[in-house]
Order: C-alpha cells, then sequence, then structure tokens
C-alpha cells in the first residue's frame, strides 16, 4: 500500500469527525454573522449589523451588557471565594495528618455532580417554604436569616457564587496543594532562620512561587464562568431569574438563538458566538502570557 | 503552614477542616436521605430522619417518569461516543507522534487548537448542519457530536503516550517484517493501553453531564438522555420532592459507582505516563 494510503487510514477518521463537528460549525458561526437572516434563509449580506443590533436593539442592548456584567461579577465572586477558600484548605492540610486523605476526598466530592443536578438540589435545600437549609437556619435561632434566597434579585448571583463554589473548591485546592509540593522546604527555613513570621513568609515566599498554579486556577476559573450554563439553567431558569438578576452570557446565548430570537435568531445569535468567543479566547491568551511573564521574572 | 502553633489555633483549624468536610457532603447526604421518605414527611418535618425508609419514589422514577429511558440513552450515548472517540484519536494520534510526512506539524496543531475552543458555541450551525442531515432528535447525532469534542483531548494524550515509547521498537518489528497496521494493533496499542483507559474515562464524566446539545438537539422524550430528562422531569414532578430527590440520586450514582471502581485504574495510568 502506499504511503499516503496507509496515513490516511490512520488520520481521516478522526480529521473528518474533528473538522465537520467541531471546526466547520466555529468557522461557520462565523460567516453566519455577517449576513442577514430571515428564518433560515440568507436574504443578503450585513457587514456588521447583526453585531451593532446586539447593542442597539431591545432587548439585547440592556441583556447583554446586564450578562456580562453577572459573568464578570460571577468570576470575581469565584476568585474571590472559591479560590481563596481553596487556597486556604491546600494551605492547611499541606502539613496536616490526620484525616488528610478523608478530607481531601470529602472536599472533592461534589464536582464528580453534574452541575445541574447541582442547581437543582440547592434549588430545593434552599426553598423557603420547604427547604431544609432555611428550617435550620430558624431552628437555630437565625430566623432573620431564612430568607428567600434564590427569589430575591439581591441575594440570588452571590448564592449562584456560592453553590458554585461549593462544587468547585477541591479543583484550586488539589491544584494548589500539589504547587505547594514542589515548593523545596529549604525555602521557608531560610525564612524562618531569618526571623521571618508566618505571614511574611507567606506573603514573600510561598505565595510568589505559587504564581503558575495561581495562574493556570485563574484562566480556567474564568473560561469554566463564562462558559457557565447548566448550574444557572437549573437554579433559575433560562431567563436568569429573578427578574434576570442571574443572567448570563451562555443563557442569553441560547435564547437569541433557541428561544426568543425571532426571525433573526441565526444572525444575531452568531454574532453573540462570536463576540464571546474573541473574549473568552483573546482573555485566555493574554492572561497566559501575562502568567508567564510573572513565572520568569521569579526565577 | 508552621509546625509549632498554639493549641487555640490548632483546634481553629480542626474545627474549619472538618466542618467544611460536613458542609461538603451534607447536602448529598440530605438527597440520599430524602429520596428515601414520602413527600409529606420532607414537607412536615425538613430537618428530619426517614422514619421507614423506602425505595418508592425510585419506582416512581424508574419506570413512570421513564428515567430508565434516560439512563439507557445517556449510556449508549456516552460509551459509544467515548470508545469512538477514543479509537479514531489512538488511530491518528499515532503517525502524528511518531512519523514526520508532509503537513504533520499543521496537523497536530490543527488537532491541539480543539483543545482551546470554546466549542459549544458553534452550536446554531451545529443546529443546521444535524437539520441537513436528518439527524436532529437523533441518538447517533449526538453520539457523533460527542465523540467528535473528545478528539482534540485524546489526540493530545494519546500523542505523548505515543512519543515516550522508544523509537527503535518500531524498527525492529519493521526489520521482522510488520507492516504498519500490525506496528500499531499489536505493539503501538497494547503498549498505550493504560493511557486508553485514563483518556476515556476523562472523556466520560463530561459527557455525561452535557446539556447544553441535547437541550437543543434532541425533542422526544424517548431520546432523552439523563440530563434532558432530569430538566423535563423537574418541570413536571415539581411538588413530588421525594421523587425529584430520588431523579437526582439517579443522575448522579452512576459517576461515584465509575470513579469508585476506576481510581485506581485512573492513578495507575496517569503514573505509568509519568514514569517513562
Amino acid at each position: 500500500m502506499p504511503r499516503w494510503r496507509v496515513l490516511a487510514v490512520f488520520l481521516l477518521p478522526a480529521l473528518l469527525l474533528y473538522s465537520v463537528f467541531i471546526i466547520y460549525p466555529l468557522v461557520t458561526a462565523l460567516n453566519y454573522s455577517f449576513f442577514e437572516w430571515r428564518g433560515i434563509r440568507q436574504v443578503g449580506f450585513a457587514g456588521l449589523d447583526n453585531y451593532r443590533d446586539l447593542f442597539g436593539v431591545y432587548p439585547y442592548d440592556q441583556q447583554l451588557w446586564r450578562a456580562f456584567w453577572h459573568n464578570g461579577l460571577f468570576f470575581a465572586g469565584t476568585m474571590l471565594i472559591q479560590n481563596t477558600v481553596g487556597l486556604l484548605f491546600a494551605l492547611l492540610l499541606f502539613r496536616y495528618r490526620r484525616g488528610k486523605r478523608f478530607l481531601q476526598a470529602a472536599f472533592t466530592t461534589p464536582y464528580l455532580v453534574d452541575p445541574l443536578v447541582v442547581g437543582y438540589l440547592w434549588s430545593l435545600l434552599l426553598n423557603p417554604t420547604f427547604g431544609p437549609v432555611n428550617a435550620l437556619l430558624e431552628a437555630v435561632g437565625l430566623d432573620s436569616w431564612a430568607l428567600p434566597w434564590l427569589g430575591d434579585t439581591r441575594t440570588a448571583l452571590p448564592i449562584v457564587i456560592v453553590v458554585n463554589a461549593w462544587q468547585w473548591v477541591g479543583f484550586p485546592m488539589l491544584l494548589f496543594s500539589a504547587a505547594l509540593a514542589g515548593i523545596p522546604a529549604e525555602y521557608h527555613e531560610a525564612a524562618r532562620v531569618d526571623g521571618a513570621s508566618a505571614w511574611q513568609t507567606f506573603r514573600r515566599v510561598t505565595l510568589p512561587l505559587l504564581t503558575p498554579a495561581i495562574g493556570v486556577v485563574s484562566v480556567l476559573t474564568f473560561i469554566g464562568n463564562f462558559n457557565a450554563f447548566g448550574l444557572i439553567y437549573a437554579m433559575a431558569g433560562s431567563t436568569g431569574s429573578p427578574a434576570g438578576s442571574t443572567d448570563v452570557l451562555g443563557l442569553l446565548f441560547y435564547r437569541v438563538a433557541f428561544v426568543e430570537g425571532g426571525v433573526e435568531a441565526i444572525g444575531r445569535s452568531s454574532a453573540l458566538a462570536v463576540l464571546m468567543f474573541v473574549f473568552i479566547f483573546g482573555v485566555s491568551l493574554l492572561a497566559t502570557a501575562y502568567f508567564r511573564r510573572r513565572e520568569r521574572m521569579l526565577v | 503552614m508552621t509546625a509549632g502553633r498554639r493549641a487555640p489555633g490548632r483546634v481553629a483549624v480542626h474545627l474549619l477542616l472538618w466542618g467544611y468536610a460536613v458542609v461538603a457532603l451534607l447536602p448529598l447526604v440530605v438527597m440520599l436521605l430524602n429520596s428515601l421518605r414520602p413527600t409529606s414527611e420532607i414537607f412536615t418535618a425538613p430537618l428530619g430522619l426517614p422514619a421507614s425508609p423506602t425505595l418508592h419514589s425510585y419506582g416512581r422514577v424508574w419506570t413512570e417518569a421513564s428515567f430508565s429511558t434516560y439512563f439507557l440513552n445517556s449510556l449508549v450515548v456516552t460509551c459509544g461516543a467515548v470508545l469512538l472517540g477514543t479509537a479514531v484519536s489512538a488511530l491518528a494520534a499515532y503517525p502524528l507522534a511518531r512519523h514526520d510526512f508532509f503537513g504533520s506539524r499543521v496537523l497536530g496543531a490543527y488537532f491541539l487548537a480543539g483543545l482551546m475552543l470554546p466549542i459549544r458555541l458553534g452550536l446554531v450551525p451545529i443546529f443546521y448542519l444535524m437539520d441537513s442531515m436528518g439527524l436532529i432528535d437523533s441518538l447517533l447525532g449526538i453520539t457523533l457530536l460527542y465523540a467528535a469534542s473528545g478528539v482534540p483531548f485524546c489526540v493530545f494524550v494519546l500523542s505523548a503516550f505515543y512519543r515516550s515509547l522508544p523509537g527503535e521498537l518500531d524498527e525492529a518489528a519493521r526489520l521482522d517484517g510488520a507492516g504498519d497496521f500490525r506496528i500499531f494493533g499489536q505493539i503501538m496499542l497494547p503498549l498505550v493501553r493504560p493511557a486508553l483507559a485514563s483518556v476515556m474515562l476523562f472523556q466520560f464524566v463530561p459527557l455525561w453531564h452535557e446539556f447544553l446539545y441535547p437541550l437543543v438537539l434532541l425533542r422526544s422524550d424517548e431520546k432523552f438522555t439523563i440530563p434532558r430528562g432530569l430538566s423535563q422531569f423537574f418541570g413536571e414532578y415539581t411538588t413530588d420532592w421525594s421523587a425529584l430527590f430520588a431523579g437526582l440520586v439517579l443522575a448522579t450514582a452512576p459517576l461515584f459507582v465509575l470513579f469508585v471502581l476506576a481510581t485506581k485504574q485512573i492513578i495507575a495510568g496517569l503514573t505509568a505516563g509519568m514514569s517513562k
């Protein structure tokens, strides 16, 4: 058999599958976004009209920025809560002996659960009438804390952030644990000999050496948060209730494309997909480059 | 952090860690316990334990709410996709990792790019592509899509494993007269078996959880996968909490079983790759 035929047998199945179902749709989405649509019919070249519509036509002009802002809050909240707590657990567990393995397993267990299941589970647990969370708060005398958590526009998004953190906190913990194990013990001893306090050692020695791990965790958190869908769909439906207070880009994209986009759904949702793509991909690349440079400054 | 700590500090650390272990696990325990008692009991005593545990709700969810169908669909789609995705990737990664041919670098980069692309953003074209192939509301369509989404990751990991095998292996076999397919099937494939197992397991989890594709591409109840069925079920059984909890347990249990069974295999697969 000629060499190219052998190669074809090895390469073609994967190439075909990947090109047809992954690459072609992404390229086509870009193409779709530049055309004007009536239902599934292309009626003409639109230039950047679809993009302009997203920023100028009601309700997208309001929903796009709101969803974007919520994704930003979701990311900031997750960095602040999930990743800080993950780092704290990694530090506390570093020298911990008794039950360390059990604790690590316990902290990471929720991430085996489907985000959709997590969302539905917590919406039941947080139910204001029959949910055990408020029942528990009332049982310990915190009646004033027994709020309709997911029904209030002020608390809904923070609760989503906390529930998401509950699910994923084991992930930064494991990554930071691995990174801590890679720091030579002499560094900490040297710092102690020089009379550094525990906090100074952490701030001046440990934390800078964790830069690569912090970079990886930040970028993955960013990508995960800006792609969020299932968890929020389960807790707040496709509109991000109450009153859009938990609406994010993933839900908005789904709605524009398949629920309420109307005859221009294809063009506008494709434009939104391209914007999200450029933003998520661009920021990930920039952040990765930034953390690489910080790493190089370490050595 | 530091070894010599004051006693109150150490107590606080114990409390924090073991306290959080309760926070991490208790919701899952509550889910399980509430699935074992009737809804009326859940409503009157939200914090109570099951007075007389019963599997009644499971029976109802399994048959009436067609979880048996969802379960079977999920199993067929996920296993089919994992096997197909891994098979085509195992084939493709071999020449990419061990042979230099015209365009091999570019092709490798082409596959790798998929690791960083937010592939769900191609959803609208995927919908019309599937529509044109008659694959809307079809388990075959979902399977192909899932399989394709695993290709970049599989090619990436398996390439690394093929590359770690000594170069003399192919040469020796070739001198003995073995053709490309025999070298692949009888020498390479058995040697990367631990990696194949890990790669399959890592694909399994996100595919088992995939929700957006089935939400858009599946229409009828008898085609639903578990996550898609679950979202339907939560709309229909809103007040039957016992059933809701049982449904959540049924959606979650398979992965727990898989992980308990496979943890050793994952670790073996990963370390086999590292020691080389």
